[in-house]
Protein backbone atom coordinates (compact mmCIF):
# COMPACT_ATOMS: atom_id res chain seq x y z
CA UNK A 1 0.00 0.00 0.00
CA UNK A 2 2.62 2.32 0.52
CA UNK A 3 3.36 2.70 -3.40
CA UNK A 4 -0.15 4.33 -3.24
CA UNK A 5 -1.17 8.50 -3.51
CA UNK A 6 -3.36 9.69 -1.52
CA UNK A 7 -5.86 9.90 -3.12
CA UNK A 8 -5.77 6.22 -3.72
CA UNK A 9 -5.36 5.95 -0.19
CA UNK A 10 -8.55 7.90 0.86
CA UNK A 11 -10.09 5.06 -1.51
CA UNK A 12 -8.73 2.28 0.69
CA UNK A 13 -9.54 3.60 4.34
CA UNK A 14 -13.25 4.44 2.99
CA UNK A 15 -13.66 0.70 1.36
CA UNK A 16 -12.28 -0.96 4.60
CA UNK A 17 -9.19 -2.37 2.42
CA UNK A 18 -6.93 -1.10 5.07
CA UNK A 19 -7.26 0.61 8.66
CA UNK A 20 -5.50 3.55 9.21
CA UNK A 21 -3.44 1.63 12.05
CA UNK A 22 -2.12 -0.55 9.24
CA UNK A 23 -1.05 1.91 6.79
CA UNK A 24 0.17 4.21 9.88
CA UNK A 25 2.35 0.75 10.69
CA UNK A 26 3.64 -0.14 6.98
CA UNK A 27 5.29 3.57 6.85
CA UNK A 28 6.87 3.72 10.15
CA UNK A 29 8.24 0.20 9.85
CA UNK A 30 9.65 0.91 6.45
CA UNK A 31 11.23 4.53 7.95
CA UNK A 32 12.68 1.97 10.80
CA UNK A 33 14.13 -0.37 8.14
CA UNK A 34 15.13 2.21 5.14
CA UNK A 35 16.00 5.26 6.39
CA UNK A 36 19.06 4.96 8.59
CA UNK A 37 20.56 4.33 4.98
CA UNK A 38 18.50 7.66 3.52
CA UNK A 39 18.62 10.18 7.22
CA UNK A 40 15.13 11.79 6.27
CA UNK A 41 13.54 11.75 9.56
CA UNK A 42 15.16 13.93 12.84
CA UNK A 43 12.86 12.63 15.10
CA UNK A 44 9.90 9.61 14.27
CA UNK A 45 6.76 9.79 16.51
CA UNK A 46 5.73 6.55 16.57
CA UNK A 47 3.85 6.42 19.82
CA UNK A 48 1.55 9.72 18.95
CA UNK A 49 1.45 8.11 15.58
CA UNK A 50 -0.18 5.12 16.30
CA UNK A 51 -2.22 7.06 18.81
CA UNK A 52 -3.89 9.46 15.82
CA UNK A 53 -3.96 6.64 13.64
CA UNK A 54 -5.97 4.69 16.01
CA UNK A 55 -8.87 7.91 16.23
CA UNK A 56 -8.81 8.56 12.66
CA UNK A 57 -9.80 4.95 12.47
CA UNK A 58 -12.58 5.47 15.09
CA UNK A 59 -13.60 8.82 13.40
CA UNK A 60 -13.79 6.59 10.11
CA UNK A 61 -16.41 3.94 11.70
CA UNK A 62 -18.23 6.68 13.26
CA UNK A 63 -18.58 8.52 9.92
CA UNK A 64 -17.28 11.61 11.17
CA UNK A 65 -14.21 11.49 8.85
CA UNK A 66 -13.37 14.07 6.74
CA UNK A 67 -11.67 13.46 3.28
CA UNK A 68 -7.67 13.21 4.79
CA UNK A 69 -8.80 11.76 7.83
CA UNK A 70 -6.11 8.73 8.35
CA UNK A 71 -3.71 9.81 6.26
CA UNK A 72 0.16 9.94 7.37
CA UNK A 73 2.32 12.32 6.40
CA UNK A 74 5.99 13.52 7.43
CA UNK A 75 6.13 17.45 8.93
CA UNK A 76 9.54 19.15 7.79
CA UNK A 77 11.26 19.59 10.74
CA UNK A 78 10.69 24.03 10.74
CA UNK A 79 6.97 23.19 11.72
CA UNK A 80 6.06 24.04 15.65
CA UNK A 81 4.79 20.95 16.97
CA UNK A 82 3.27 20.59 20.88
CA UNK A 83 5.57 18.39 22.64
CA UNK A 84 7.58 17.40 20.11
CA UNK A 85 11.13 18.32 19.04
CA UNK A 86 11.21 21.14 16.61
CA UNK A 87 15.08 21.72 15.71
CA UNK A 88 15.11 23.40 12.39
CA UNK A 89 18.01 21.30 11.66
CA UNK A 90 20.40 22.91 14.54
CA UNK A 91 21.84 22.38 17.15
CA UNK A 92 20.79 25.44 18.57
CA UNK A 93 17.02 23.87 18.79
CA UNK A 94 18.14 20.29 19.49
CA UNK A 95 16.64 20.60 23.00
CA UNK A 96 13.42 22.81 21.69
CA UNK A 97 10.05 21.08 22.67
CA UNK A 98 7.68 23.44 20.73
CA UNK A 99 5.20 24.89 23.33
CA UNK A 100 2.49 24.94 20.43
CA UNK A 101 1.36 24.25 17.11
CA UNK A 102 2.07 25.97 13.64
CA UNK A 103 -1.41 26.76 11.80
CA UNK A 104 -0.36 24.49 8.98
CA UNK A 105 -0.16 21.50 12.43
CA UNK A 106 -3.29 22.22 13.94
CA UNK A 107 -5.13 22.19 10.30
CA UNK A 108 -3.65 18.96 9.63
CA UNK A 109 -4.46 17.56 13.22
CA UNK A 110 -7.95 18.66 12.73
CA UNK A 111 -8.74 17.00 9.40
CA UNK A 112 -7.49 13.99 10.87
CA UNK A 113 -4.34 13.48 9.24
CA UNK A 114 -1.46 11.35 11.04
CA UNK A 115 1.97 12.71 11.20
CA UNK A 116 4.69 10.31 10.78
CA UNK A 117 7.89 12.32 11.96
CA UNK A 118 9.80 15.51 11.53
CA UNK A 119 11.66 15.86 8.56
CA UNK A 120 15.48 16.47 8.07
CA UNK A 121 16.29 19.87 6.70
CA UNK A 122 19.24 22.51 5.98
CA UNK A 123 19.50 24.49 9.13
CA UNK A 124 17.15 26.84 9.63
CA UNK A 125 16.46 26.54 6.00
CA UNK A 126 19.71 27.49 4.56
CA UNK A 127 21.08 25.79 1.98
CA UNK A 128 20.10 23.85 -1.17
CA UNK A 129 21.29 20.00 -0.48
CA UNK A 130 20.34 19.43 2.84
CA UNK A 131 24.13 19.43 3.73
CA UNK A 132 23.74 22.15 6.13
CA UNK A 133 21.39 20.26 8.43
CA UNK A 134 23.06 19.27 12.54
CA UNK A 135 21.93 15.94 12.09
CA UNK A 136 23.78 15.31 9.18
CA UNK A 137 23.15 15.34 5.59
CA UNK A 138 20.13 13.48 3.94
CA UNK A 139 20.62 10.91 0.65
CA UNK A 140 18.89 10.84 -2.53
CA UNK A 141 16.93 7.52 -2.65
CA UNK A 142 17.74 7.95 -6.59
CA UNK A 143 21.17 7.76 -5.93
CA UNK A 144 22.68 7.33 -2.05
CA UNK A 145 26.05 9.23 -3.11
CA UNK A 146 24.12 12.31 -3.79
CA UNK A 147 22.15 15.27 -2.23
CA UNK A 148 18.26 15.72 -2.32
CA UNK A 149 18.23 18.98 -2.79
CA UNK A 150 16.97 21.51 -0.09
CA UNK A 151 16.38 22.71 2.04
CA UNK A 152 13.31 20.59 2.52
CA UNK A 153 15.88 17.54 1.56
CA UNK A 154 14.39 15.28 4.14
CA UNK A 155 10.77 15.66 2.80
CA UNK A 156 11.74 14.99 -0.55
CA UNK A 157 13.64 11.82 0.31
CA UNK A 158 10.97 10.96 2.85
CA UNK A 159 8.21 10.80 0.21
CA UNK A 160 10.39 9.13 -2.95
CA UNK A 161 11.23 6.40 -0.88
CA UNK A 162 7.81 5.93 -0.19
CA UNK A 163 8.56 6.70 4.14
CA UNK A 164 5.50 8.79 3.92
CA UNK A 165 2.69 9.21 1.32
CA UNK A 166 3.12 12.98 1.58
CA UNK A 167 5.12 15.18 2.85
CA UNK A 168 5.50 19.36 3.72
CA UNK A 169 7.80 21.59 2.89
CA UNK A 170 8.85 25.52 3.14
CA UNK A 171 10.46 27.42 -0.19
CA UNK A 172 12.34 30.60 0.34
CA UNK A 173 14.00 30.47 -3.06
CA UNK A 174 13.68 27.24 -3.97
CA UNK A 175 13.63 25.03 -1.23
CA UNK A 176 9.96 22.75 -1.98
CA UNK A 177 10.59 23.22 -5.75
CA UNK A 178 14.21 22.07 -5.99
CA UNK A 179 14.10 18.84 -3.65
CA UNK A 180 11.02 17.96 -5.59
CA UNK A 181 12.85 18.06 -8.66
CA UNK A 182 15.69 16.10 -7.35
CA UNK A 183 13.80 13.81 -5.79
CA UNK A 184 11.10 13.25 -8.85
CA UNK A 185 7.84 14.63 -6.60
CA UNK A 186 5.05 17.02 -7.38
CA UNK A 187 5.55 20.42 -4.88
CA UNK A 188 4.21 23.49 -4.98
CA UNK A 189 5.20 26.81 -3.54
CA UNK A 190 2.21 28.56 -2.72
CA UNK A 191 1.37 32.79 -3.08
CA UNK A 192 3.04 34.57 -0.60
CA UNK A 193 0.27 34.98 2.34
CA UNK A 194 -1.66 31.91 1.09
CA UNK A 195 -0.61 29.52 3.33
CA UNK A 196 -0.06 30.56 7.24
CA UNK A 197 3.77 31.25 8.48
CA UNK A 198 2.46 30.98 12.31
CA UNK A 199 4.39 28.64 13.99
CA UNK A 200 6.88 28.01 10.61
CA UNK A 201 10.31 29.53 12.22
CA UNK A 202 11.21 32.04 10.04
CA UNK A 203 14.02 32.38 7.84
CA UNK A 204 13.79 35.43 5.48
CA UNK A 205 9.86 36.49 6.52
CA UNK A 206 9.28 38.82 3.26
CA UNK A 207 10.33 35.22 1.00
CA UNK A 208 9.12 31.96 3.31
CA UNK A 209 6.03 30.48 2.13
CA UNK A 210 4.61 26.55 3.25
CA UNK A 211 3.62 24.16 0.92
CA UNK A 212 3.07 20.36 0.32
CA UNK A 213 5.24 18.06 -1.19
CA UNK A 214 3.23 15.03 -2.79
CA UNK A 215 3.65 12.38 -5.77
CA UNK A 216 1.01 13.64 -7.72
CA UNK A 217 -0.63 17.14 -8.42
CA UNK A 218 -3.99 15.69 -7.68
CA UNK A 219 -2.29 15.08 -4.16
CA UNK A 220 -0.79 18.67 -3.75
CA UNK A 221 -4.48 19.75 -4.42
CA UNK A 222 -5.64 18.25 -1.56
CA UNK A 223 -3.09 19.12 0.85
CA UNK A 224 -3.84 22.33 -0.33
CA UNK A 225 -7.51 22.50 0.75
CA UNK A 226 -5.98 22.14 4.49
CA UNK A 227 -3.32 24.07 4.11
CA UNK A 228 -4.42 27.54 2.49
CA UNK A 229 -6.63 30.25 4.01
CA UNK A 230 -6.84 32.83 6.16
CA UNK A 231 -4.47 32.95 9.84
CA UNK A 232 -4.95 36.46 11.99
CA UNK A 233 -2.10 35.20 13.64
CA UNK A 234 0.31 35.46 10.20
CA UNK A 235 -0.07 38.93 10.12
CA UNK A 236 0.66 39.06 6.08
CA UNK A 237 -1.66 35.85 5.95
CA UNK A 238 -4.16 37.19 2.37
CA UNK A 239 -7.74 37.01 3.48
CA UNK A 240 -9.41 35.65 0.28
CA UNK A 241 -11.61 33.13 -0.98
CA UNK A 242 -9.52 29.86 -1.16
CA UNK A 243 -10.98 27.71 -4.17
CA UNK A 244 -11.77 24.25 -4.54
CA UNK A 245 -8.69 22.77 -5.82
CA UNK A 246 -9.22 19.67 -7.20
CA UNK A 247 -12.52 20.56 -8.57
CA UNK A 248 -10.74 22.03 -11.90
CA UNK A 249 -7.99 19.92 -12.08
CA UNK A 250 -9.37 18.04 -15.50
CA UNK A 251 -9.95 21.30 -17.08
CA UNK A 252 -9.04 21.73 -20.36
CA UNK A 253 -5.50 22.94 -21.30
CA UNK A 254 -6.56 24.11 -24.74
CA UNK A 255 -5.40 27.98 -25.95
CA UNK A 256 -3.33 27.87 -23.10
CA UNK A 257 -0.71 30.39 -23.09
CA UNK A 258 2.57 29.11 -22.24
CA UNK A 259 5.36 31.75 -21.88
CA UNK A 260 9.08 30.40 -22.06
CA UNK A 261 11.26 32.82 -21.09
CA UNK A 262 14.70 32.51 -22.95
CA UNK A 263 17.19 33.42 -19.85
CA UNK A 264 15.69 30.23 -18.15
CA UNK A 265 17.44 27.68 -21.59
CA UNK A 266 20.90 29.63 -21.69
CA UNK A 267 24.17 28.26 -21.16
CA UNK A 268 24.09 27.48 -17.49
CA UNK A 269 21.58 24.62 -18.32
CA UNK A 270 22.50 20.90 -18.83
CA UNK A 271 22.16 20.17 -22.19
CA UNK A 272 19.91 17.23 -21.24
CA UNK A 273 17.76 18.50 -19.06
CA UNK A 274 16.97 21.43 -21.81
CA UNK A 275 15.91 18.24 -24.01
CA UNK A 276 14.21 16.96 -21.83
CA UNK A 277 12.30 20.34 -20.44
CA UNK A 278 11.02 20.74 -24.34
CA UNK A 279 9.58 17.43 -24.41
CA UNK A 280 7.22 18.38 -21.49
CA UNK A 281 6.41 21.57 -23.55
CA UNK A 282 5.90 19.95 -26.46
CA UNK A 283 3.52 17.10 -24.70
CA UNK A 284 1.85 20.70 -23.90
CA UNK A 285 1.41 21.76 -27.22
CA UNK A 286 -0.25 18.26 -27.70
CA UNK A 287 -2.67 19.28 -24.86
CA UNK A 288 -3.63 22.22 -26.59
CA UNK A 289 -1.40 24.93 -25.23
CA UNK A 290 0.66 27.44 -27.34
CA UNK A 291 3.72 28.72 -26.90
CA UNK A 292 5.36 32.01 -26.37
CA UNK A 293 9.06 32.94 -26.04
CA UNK A 294 9.30 35.80 -23.14
CA UNK A 295 11.78 37.48 -21.72
CA UNK A 296 12.69 37.86 -17.96
CA UNK A 297 16.04 40.12 -18.27
CA UNK A 298 16.88 40.62 -14.62
CA UNK A 299 16.58 36.18 -13.85
CA UNK A 300 20.67 36.70 -13.25
CA UNK A 301 19.97 39.47 -11.08
CA UNK A 302 17.99 38.05 -8.75
CA UNK A 303 20.29 35.58 -7.23
CA UNK A 304 22.67 38.54 -5.73
CA UNK A 305 19.78 40.27 -5.19
CA UNK A 306 18.43 37.48 -3.42
CA UNK A 307 21.48 36.80 -1.26
CA UNK A 308 21.23 40.48 0.39
CA UNK A 309 17.68 40.34 0.91
CA UNK A 310 17.27 36.96 2.29
CA UNK A 311 20.60 37.31 4.90
CA UNK A 312 19.31 41.01 5.88
CA UNK A 313 16.01 39.49 7.13
CA UNK A 314 17.48 35.81 8.80
CA UNK A 315 20.18 38.33 10.72
CA UNK A 316 17.21 39.90 12.34
CA UNK A 317 14.89 36.87 12.27
CA UNK A 318 17.79 34.50 14.07
CA UNK A 319 18.68 37.62 17.10
CA UNK A 320 16.04 36.09 19.20
CA UNK A 321 18.47 33.08 19.70
CA UNK A 322 20.23 34.31 22.57
CA UNK A 323 20.92 31.61 24.92
CA UNK A 324 18.34 32.60 27.59
CA UNK A 325 14.93 31.56 27.59
CA UNK A 326 15.08 28.54 24.85
CA UNK A 327 17.58 26.60 22.40
CA UNK A 328 21.10 25.78 23.33
CA UNK A 329 23.13 27.84 26.14
CA UNK A 330 27.10 27.81 26.32
CA UNK A 331 28.69 26.55 29.38
CA UNK A 332 29.92 28.83 32.14
CA UNK A 333 29.20 31.92 30.48
CA UNK A 334 31.22 34.23 32.13
CA UNK A 335 29.06 37.60 31.39
CA UNK A 336 26.16 38.40 29.49
CA UNK A 337 27.78 39.37 26.44
CA UNK A 338 29.92 36.18 26.80
CA UNK A 339 26.86 34.03 27.12
CA UNK A 340 25.44 35.57 23.86
CA UNK A 341 28.40 35.18 21.90
CA UNK A 342 29.65 31.38 22.58
CA UNK A 343 25.84 30.69 22.79
CA UNK A 344 25.29 31.55 19.37
CA UNK A 345 28.92 30.90 17.82
CA UNK A 346 28.72 27.29 19.65
CA UNK A 347 25.05 26.75 18.42
CA UNK A 348 24.88 27.80 14.54
CA UNK A 349 26.71 26.04 11.42
CA UNK A 350 29.12 27.51 9.36
CA UNK A 351 26.33 28.39 6.70
CA UNK A 352 24.01 30.12 8.92
CA UNK A 353 27.05 32.36 10.71
CA UNK A 354 28.20 33.27 7.18
CA UNK A 355 24.17 34.50 6.20
CA UNK A 356 23.92 36.27 9.54
CA UNK A 357 27.45 38.21 9.07
CA UNK A 358 26.22 39.17 5.74
CA UNK A 359 22.74 40.44 6.86
CA UNK A 360 24.29 41.92 9.61
CA UNK A 361 26.71 43.71 7.50
CA UNK A 362 24.46 44.69 5.02
CA UNK A 363 22.41 46.45 6.97
CA UNK A 364 25.17 48.19 9.31
CA UNK A 365 25.50 51.82 9.55
CA UNK A 366 26.65 53.45 5.75
CA UNK A 367 26.52 50.44 3.80
CA UNK A 368 21.94 50.00 4.20
CA UNK A 369 21.43 52.01 0.81
CA UNK A 370 24.34 49.87 -1.13
CA UNK A 371 22.91 46.62 -0.32
CA UNK A 372 19.35 46.60 1.61
CA UNK A 373 17.64 49.47 -0.36
CA UNK A 374 19.39 48.25 -3.39
CA UNK A 375 17.99 45.17 -3.13
CA UNK A 376 14.39 46.07 -2.77
CA UNK A 377 14.81 48.19 -5.92
CA UNK A 378 16.10 45.11 -7.77
CA UNK A 379 13.34 43.17 -6.57
CA UNK A 380 10.84 45.15 -7.70
CA UNK A 381 12.46 45.17 -11.23
CA UNK A 382 12.16 41.29 -10.99
CA UNK A 383 9.01 41.59 -9.87
CA UNK A 384 7.83 43.81 -12.52
CA UNK A 385 9.06 41.40 -15.19
CA UNK A 386 6.63 38.53 -14.63
CA UNK A 387 4.14 41.39 -14.26
CA UNK A 388 4.54 41.93 -17.54
CA UNK A 389 4.63 38.82 -19.10
CA UNK A 390 1.99 37.81 -17.13
CA UNK A 391 -0.40 39.77 -19.50
CA UNK A 392 1.07 38.11 -22.35
CA UNK A 393 0.77 34.37 -20.99
CA UNK A 394 -1.10 32.55 -18.54
CA UNK A 395 1.81 30.42 -16.85
CA UNK A 396 5.98 30.14 -17.29
CA UNK A 397 7.62 26.99 -17.75
CA UNK A 398 11.32 25.92 -17.76
CA UNK A 399 13.60 23.68 -15.75
CA UNK A 400 13.58 23.78 -12.03
CA UNK A 401 17.02 23.16 -11.36
CA UNK A 402 19.97 23.86 -13.53
CA UNK A 403 21.69 20.34 -13.19
CA UNK A 404 20.19 17.19 -11.78
CA UNK A 405 21.32 16.03 -8.56
CA UNK A 406 24.71 16.23 -7.51
CA UNK A 407 27.00 14.35 -5.12
CA UNK A 408 27.80 15.14 -1.71
CA UNK A 409 30.59 17.15 -0.69
CA UNK A 410 30.58 18.59 -4.63
CA UNK A 411 29.69 22.43 -4.07
CA UNK A 412 31.78 23.32 -1.41
CA UNK A 413 32.01 26.74 -2.70
CA UNK A 414 29.20 28.61 -1.11
CA UNK A 415 28.15 30.48 -4.60
CA UNK A 416 28.42 27.78 -6.32
CA UNK A 417 25.82 25.97 -3.65
CA UNK A 418 24.02 30.08 -4.56
CA UNK A 419 23.37 29.10 -8.25
CA UNK A 420 21.63 25.79 -8.35
CA UNK A 421 18.53 28.46 -7.22
CA UNK A 422 18.69 30.39 -10.38
CA UNK A 423 15.32 29.46 -11.58
CA UNK A 424 13.51 29.20 -8.59
CA UNK A 425 15.21 32.31 -7.07
CA UNK A 426 13.12 35.41 -8.87
CA UNK A 427 9.26 33.57 -7.63
CA UNK A 428 10.12 33.96 -3.96
CA UNK A 429 11.35 37.97 -4.91
CA UNK A 430 8.21 38.64 -6.60
CA UNK A 431 5.68 36.29 -4.23
CA UNK A 432 4.60 34.36 -7.06
CA UNK A 433 3.20 30.49 -6.64
CA UNK A 434 5.14 27.78 -9.04
CA UNK A 435 5.09 23.48 -9.07
CA UNK A 436 7.70 21.62 -9.92
CA UNK A 437 6.86 18.24 -11.21
CA UNK A 438 8.99 15.31 -12.78
CA UNK A 439 9.32 15.71 -16.38
CA UNK A 440 11.90 12.55 -17.05
CA UNK A 441 15.63 10.96 -15.93
CA UNK A 442 18.74 11.97 -17.03
CA UNK A 443 22.08 9.16 -16.19
CA UNK A 444 18.98 7.59 -13.97
CA UNK A 445 18.39 10.57 -11.55
CA UNK A 446 15.06 12.73 -11.89
CA UNK A 447 14.76 16.16 -14.01
CA UNK A 448 11.81 18.60 -12.64
CA UNK A 449 9.60 20.94 -14.90
CA UNK A 450 8.74 24.29 -13.20
CA UNK A 451 5.50 26.36 -13.98
CA UNK A 452 5.15 29.84 -12.77
CA UNK A 453 1.77 31.04 -12.14
CA UNK A 454 0.28 34.43 -11.74
CA UNK A 455 -1.10 35.15 -8.09
CA UNK A 456 -3.27 33.28 -6.30
CA UNK A 457 -3.26 31.19 -9.35
CA UNK A 458 -2.52 27.73 -7.34
CA UNK A 459 -5.58 25.98 -8.77
CA UNK A 460 -4.30 27.07 -12.59
CA UNK A 461 -0.94 25.39 -12.16
CA UNK A 462 -2.10 22.11 -10.59
CA UNK A 463 -4.72 21.63 -13.40
CA UNK A 464 -1.86 22.32 -15.47
CA UNK A 465 0.24 19.89 -13.40
CA UNK A 466 -2.33 16.96 -13.50
CA UNK A 467 -3.25 17.22 -17.36
CA UNK A 468 0.33 16.39 -17.94
CA UNK A 469 0.69 13.75 -15.15
CA UNK A 470 -2.66 11.89 -17.07
CA UNK A 471 -0.44 11.39 -20.24
CA UNK A 472 2.90 10.51 -18.81
CA UNK A 473 4.16 8.60 -16.30
CA UNK A 474 7.07 9.82 -14.62
CA UNK A 475 5.91 10.89 -11.69
CA UNK A 476 4.73 6.95 -10.91
CA UNK A 477 8.30 5.83 -10.85
CA UNK A 478 9.97 5.04 -7.71
CA UNK A 479 13.07 4.38 -6.60
CA UNK A 480 14.95 0.81 -6.46
CA UNK A 481 15.93 -0.67 -3.63
CA UNK A 482 12.89 0.77 -1.23
CA UNK B 1 34.47 45.17 -1.47
CA UNK B 2 36.67 43.05 0.70
CA UNK B 3 36.31 42.24 4.12
CA UNK B 4 39.57 41.88 5.80
CA UNK B 5 39.89 39.52 9.09
CA UNK B 6 39.67 42.94 11.19
CA UNK B 7 36.04 43.76 9.40
CA UNK B 8 34.70 40.15 10.26
CA UNK B 9 35.88 40.64 13.57
CA UNK B 10 33.54 43.65 13.84
CA UNK B 11 30.83 42.54 11.96
CA UNK B 12 30.95 38.89 14.29
CA UNK B 13 30.45 41.46 17.33
CA UNK B 14 27.44 43.43 15.72
CA UNK B 15 26.16 39.83 15.29
CA UNK B 16 27.29 39.02 19.04
CA UNK B 17 28.78 35.62 17.30
CA UNK B 18 31.85 33.99 18.57
CA UNK B 19 34.22 32.72 16.03
CA UNK B 20 37.68 30.95 16.46
CA UNK B 21 40.87 33.11 15.82
CA UNK B 22 41.07 30.37 12.78
CA UNK B 23 37.91 30.59 11.60
CA UNK B 24 38.19 34.26 10.97
CA UNK B 25 40.20 34.10 8.19
CA UNK B 26 38.06 31.60 6.11
CA UNK B 27 35.03 33.85 6.44
CA UNK B 28 36.99 36.55 5.47
CA UNK B 29 37.45 34.66 2.40
CA UNK B 30 33.93 33.25 1.93
CA UNK B 31 32.24 36.73 2.78
CA UNK B 32 34.48 38.50 0.34
CA UNK B 33 33.68 36.68 -2.63
CA UNK B 34 29.90 36.87 -1.59
CA UNK B 35 30.23 40.51 -1.56
CA UNK B 36 32.08 40.72 -5.05
CA UNK B 37 29.36 38.54 -6.02
CA UNK B 38 26.49 40.62 -4.61
CA UNK B 39 28.53 43.65 -6.13
CA UNK B 40 26.42 42.34 -9.53
CA UNK B 41 23.05 44.58 -8.60
CA UNK B 42 25.41 47.77 -9.42
CA UNK B 43 24.95 46.61 -13.21
CA UNK B 44 21.35 48.16 -13.06
CA UNK B 45 20.96 51.87 -12.41
CA UNK B 46 17.85 51.41 -9.90
CA UNK B 47 17.83 55.56 -9.44
CA UNK B 48 13.76 56.10 -10.43
CA UNK B 49 12.87 52.56 -8.97
CA UNK B 50 10.73 52.25 -5.66
CA UNK B 51 12.25 49.64 -3.02
CA UNK B 52 10.03 46.38 -3.00
CA UNK B 53 9.61 45.36 0.53
CA UNK B 54 6.20 43.34 0.38
CA UNK B 55 5.58 41.21 -2.78
CA UNK B 56 1.57 42.16 -2.46
CA UNK B 57 2.67 45.42 -1.35
CA UNK B 58 0.18 44.94 1.31
CA UNK B 59 -0.64 47.12 4.39
CA UNK B 60 -0.05 45.66 7.63
CA UNK B 61 -3.47 44.03 8.99
CA UNK B 62 -4.12 45.65 12.22
CA UNK B 63 -6.42 44.35 15.06
CA UNK B 64 -8.22 45.56 17.96
CA UNK B 65 -6.22 46.08 20.84
CA UNK B 66 -8.22 43.14 23.01
CA UNK B 67 -5.73 40.54 24.72
CA UNK B 68 -5.65 37.47 22.95
CA UNK B 69 -2.65 35.75 24.43
CA UNK B 70 -3.05 33.87 28.11
CA UNK B 71 -0.05 33.77 30.50
CA UNK B 72 1.82 30.84 29.82
CA UNK B 73 5.28 31.47 31.41
CA UNK B 74 5.54 28.09 33.26
CA UNK B 75 5.07 25.87 29.83
CA UNK B 76 7.61 28.73 28.38
CA UNK B 77 9.69 28.47 31.64
CA UNK B 78 9.76 24.39 30.77
CA UNK B 79 12.27 25.04 27.92
CA UNK B 80 15.39 26.04 30.30
CA UNK B 81 16.68 24.82 33.02
CA UNK B 82 17.83 28.30 34.09
CA UNK B 83 14.94 30.07 35.53
CA UNK B 84 14.53 30.64 39.27
CA UNK B 85 11.31 32.83 41.07
CA UNK B 86 9.44 32.59 37.49
CA UNK B 87 12.55 34.68 36.55
CA UNK B 88 15.19 33.86 32.89
CA UNK B 89 18.89 33.51 35.24
CA UNK B 90 21.85 34.93 33.22
CA UNK B 91 25.20 36.21 34.61
CA UNK B 92 24.97 39.24 36.55
CA UNK B 93 24.87 42.45 35.07
CA UNK B 94 24.65 45.15 37.61
CA UNK B 95 26.96 45.14 39.89
CA UNK B 96 25.56 45.49 43.37
CA UNK B 97 28.49 45.72 45.81
CA UNK B 98 28.26 49.78 47.15
CA UNK B 99 32.08 51.71 47.06
CA UNK B 100 32.80 51.98 50.65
Amino acid sequence: MYTKTIAELIQGLRAKTFSSEELTRCYLDRIKRFDPQVNSFITVTEEQAMQAAKQADQRLSAGTAELLTGIPIAQKDIFCTLGVKTSCGSKMLDNFIAPYNATTIERFNQAGMVMLGKTNMDEFAMGSSNETSYYGPVKNPWDLNCVPGGSSGGSAAAVAARFAPAATGTDTGGSIRQPAALCNLTGLKPTYGRVSRYGMIAFASSLDQGGPMTQTAEDAALLMQVMAGFDEKDSTSVDSTVPNYTATLNDSLKGLRIGLPKEYFDEGLDPEIAKLIQTAIQEYEKLGATLHEISLPETKLSVPTYYVIAPAECSSNLSRYDGVRFGYRCENPQNLDDLYKRSRGEGFGAEVKRRIMIGTYALSSGYYDAYYLKAQKLRRIVSDDFRKAFTEVDVIMGPTSPSPAFQLGAKSDPISMYLSDIYTIAVNLAGLPAISIPAGFTHNLPVGLQIIGNYFSEAKLLNVAHRYQQVTDWHKKIPAGF
Amino acid sequence: MSLQPKDVAKVAHLARLALNEADISKYSENLTNILGFIEQMNEIDTSHIEPMAHPLDAQQRLRPDVVTETDQRELFQTLTPHTEAGLYLVPQVIETKLEE
